[in-house]
């Protein structure tokens, strides 16, 4: 190394075009490119849901074919799970994780980079199988023996095993990143005992998927082989199982729940306190009992299983440990009231939200408890009950939770504000089309509707309740078009948002909006955990860290876009073929031969 | 020209791709635990012979498991080679290091002639769909940590690595050792917990 001016520490250039979008290693793009490309998802998802309802609209429709409609439920769930709200979560971690606890980048850049082509390929790999002969058709969660050949024969399930397989090392990447930034990288002062909320609930979830994603990665490699090479894995004529794949599947599915809620809570946790111009209240009681869902959330899997006949002692211990997570759950929920009780409340979309949320959640946590009761699930397993449940959890929770997120951080992101009315009719239309949509899925249900029916006869007097749902699902999506209008409007010509639009407590608000490439000019020294209230109420003075070597921004890269790549027509070459696998295998070898020959960073 | 040394004084320069790959590890614990979970539940559930009694002996996974063991021992060697400053005598230990997991792959691979021989294939019965998945998987890991130390090698040949810099000699070493203690996990469940005979 040449000897430095030792007083300036060298700036970063800023780089631009479609190249240095392509090549980038900067969390800020790459998170950015996350949210752009789940959007996109999200709304392929929806379009999905939107055919889902209005097939069954009304009795015995015939808008789509009964195989075409399994392919696009079985993509609806496939692509909400791991291509929007997992990526969404995936892309305002990186984008603020590093802010907020002070960093400059991410622990490892190219990594990150990795993370992000993979997830997009995958996400490109997986929908082309519309294209290529059929979607996976099997469900989400692809129970056996429905995925074998016998009953599975296109490349649907094949695209499925090789696009999650795909997903998988994209999210273990990621949460790998996370795990290290936020142990190693934290700024001077920053203890764990002052970490940001949605910092705790970043590093819980990658704890999460780094032990729940592996027992997926090997059930789907023996279903690859069950599928292939004659192995016997999930079928019981040969000595298999097909309960294997099921245990196999929730053991990864379940803590995989909590892995796209809990960075939802740790946003609301963000917005609440700043809303209600407040400290969180229980701030020790909230991150820990963040920790306590994530461990709980590994001993609960076969509550998804009670119908499959498993021994009462095992029903009951299942069933046990699922309430048991209530607690937890309900110490946040109390935590976030108490937060907004008596405090001076700024009523802007993202408490807008954040309060949606709230409400919704409590009401898919009710369900849920419902669901862990034995006897009530043998009742109402795979009805319209749990399809109700779930979206109030996922879509009423996590989806809640992002757009609250949205609001929130879209003018620390862009530089400007959105706006706020269209916000609030985004909102109404969100949370009434919500309810309208999900809550009479409990109904019918009860009544006996079953999941994944293809349509269903007049007489059983459904059509009323499914044609509300199907009105609730329309004005959801009249909703998100509004929000997507907002977020183009507002990002060309919305109101100058200056750094600190919302008078925030966390350190993304001490830089500039949009933060330049280096996220600070200097790194602050936090005192405590609200860093930025305590100077600018509580009269307190920043204190900056020293770098005694001045910082470098890692260089661009190219090899984690061309190793993803290579890696993706791997995948097409496990489906169509030995060229496509050499040259997929080709491509990837260069890519990792290029990524090594950099210089470390 | 230092800095004053405060308690606030920040330095970006932490190394920390060794937490990455500790924590990478933990999650590859999981995949086997998936994997070994699967061996063992399926353990005796075939519906059709032949019986793992019959086809598989404990001589050869033995040997098997003491070229492994020899092999992180070598690999020990090389980082306290280059730790100590010599990379020449580092390069040849990884060699070795390699050299011993080509012969594991190689015993391997006349363990696997023989089952075929026998009647064994994945596709034979529930023990051979398990057998072929669990060892299969992780002879794969093998081969992924032999290219990943020849990588090594290959830069330590051009001049790279020195006393103050084999953090990724250390780390394609974690990965190595973690190789071989899942092997020793796979002999304890697949072999000697099933009363084989030794020859």
């Amino acid at each position: 190394m040449t000897t430095q001016v030792a007083t300036l520490p060298a700036k970063p250039r800023e780089y631009t075009g479609v190249m240095s979008w392509l090549t980038t290693v900067d969390h800020k793009r790459i998170g950015l490119m996350y949210a752009i490309a789940s959007m996109f998802f999200l709304l392929v998802g929806g379009l999905e849901a939107e055919i889902i309802r209005t097939q069954l609209a009304q009795a015995n429709l015939k808008i789509v074919n009964p195989d075409l409609y399994n392919q696009i439920f079985t993509m609806h769930g496939t692509t909400m799970i791991f291509l929007a709200v997992m990526p969404f979560m995936a892309g305002l971690g990186n984008y603020f994780v590093p802010l907020l606890v002070g960093a400059r980048d991410m622990a490892y850049p190219r990594l990150n980079a990795l993370g992000l082509w993979l997830f997009v390929l995958a996400g490109i790999f997986l929908n082309s199988s519309f294209f290529l002969g059929g979607a996976p058709a099997a469900g989400w969660f692809g129970y056996a023996p429905l995925t074998s050949m016998q009953y599975s024969n296109t490349n649907g399930v094949d695209f499925w095993i090789w696009g999650l397989e795909l997903l998988g090392v994209s999210s273990i990447t990621a949460s790998i990143n996370f795990v290290v930034t936020i142990i190693w990288m934290r700024a001077p002062g920053l203890r764990f005992n002052r970490l940001p909320i949605f910092v705790w609930t970043n590093l819980t979830t990658s704890f999460l998927i780094l032990f729940a994603m592996p027992s997926i990665a090997a059930a789907l490699i023996l279903l690859f082989l069950d599928r292939h090479f004659g192995t016997f894995f999930f079928d019981s004529s040969g000595g298999g199982d097909p309960l294997l794949w099921q245990h196999l599947f929730w053991f990864f599915g379940h803590p995989e729940v909590y892995i796209m809620i809990l960075p939802a809570m740790g946003i609301i946790s963000e917005i609440l306190p700043v809303f209600s111009k407040k400290p969180l209240f229980g701030y020790t009681a909230v991150a820990y009992s963040s920790v306590a869902i994530g461990f709980i959330g590994f001993t609960v899997w076969a509550h998804h299983m009670f119908a499959v006949g498993m021994p009462p002692a095992i029903d009951a211990a299942f069933s046990l440990a699922s309430m048991i997570i209530a607690v937890p759950t309900a110490i946040k929920i109390f935590n976030w009231i108490a937060t907004l009780w008596g405090g001076s409340i700024n009523l802007k979309t993202p408490l807008l939200f954040a309060i949606g949320f709230i409400s919704l959640f409590i009401i898919g946590g009710l369900s849920g408890i419902f669901l862990a009761t034995v006897p009530i699930d043998f009742q109402v397993e795979d009805t319209y009950f749990v399809v109700g449940h779930l979206h109030y959890v996922l879509f009423g929770g996590s989806v809640f939770g992002i757009v609250a997120g949205i609001y929130y951080w879209f003018p620390k992101i862009t530089g400007r504000m959105m706006n706020e009315k269209w916000g609030v009719v985004h909102f109404i239309l969100q949370f009434v089309g919500m309810n309208l949509a999900f809550f009479p899925m409990h109904i019918v249900g009860i009544l006996g509707m079953p999941r994944r029916i293809y349509t269903y006869g007049a007489n059983l007097g459904w059509d009323t309740i499914n044609l509300i749902e199907t009105i609730g699902a329309y004005t959801i999506g009249i909703g998100i078009l509004i929000f997507l209008y907002n977020l183009i409007q507002s990002w060309r010509s919305g109101a100058v948002a200056g750094n600190d639009p919302w008078d925030g407590d966390t350190l993304e608000w001490a830089t500039s909006s949009p933060p330049p490439a280096h996220n600070f000019e200097k790194i602050p020294v936090v005192t405590g955990r609200r860093p930025m209230w305590d100077v600018k109420h509580g009269g307190q003075k920043m204190d900056y860290a020293v770098e005694p070597h001045g910082f470098h921004m890692p260089p661009p890269s190219i090899w984690p876009l061309i190793l993803s790549f290579g890696l993706m027509i791997l995948m097409f070459g496990m489906i169509f073929g030995v060229i496509p696998l050499v040259i997929g295998l080709v491509i990837f070898v260069a890519g990792l031969a290029g990524w090594i020959n950099q210089p470390a960073i | 020209m230092s800095a004053p040394a405060s308690h606030d004084t920040y330095v970006m320069e932490h190394d920390h791709r060794k937490l990455g790959i500790w924590i990478f590890l933990a999650s590859e614990v999981m995949f086997f635990g998936a994997v070994i979970a699967t061996f063992v539940v399926f353990r005796g559930r075939s519906t059709s012979g032949p019986d793992p009694r019959e086809v598989l002996t404990l001589l050869v996974p033995t040997i098997m498991t003491l070229v492994l063991l020899t092999s992180s021992v070598t690999m020990v060697m090389a980082l306290q080679a280059i730790q100590g400053g010599n990379r020449t005598r580092m390069w040849q230990y990884l060699v070795a290091t390699c050299i011993l997991g080509l012969v594991f792959l190689g015993l391997k691979a006349t363990e696997y002639t023989h089952l075929f021989s026998d009647g064994i294939t994945p596709s034979a019965n529930i023990f051979g769909s398990v057998y072929f998945l669990t060892t299969g998987l992780h002879a794969a890991h093998v081969i992924v940590g032999i290219i990943w130390i020849l990588a090594v090698v290959a830069k330590a040949l051009r001049g790279g690595f020195s006393a103050e810099n084999y953090l990724p000699v250390e780390m394609a070493g974690l990965y190595w050792h973690f190789v071989d203690l899942i092997w020793v996990a796979i002999f304890m469940v697949v072999y000697l917990t099933d009363q084989l005979k030794f020859m």
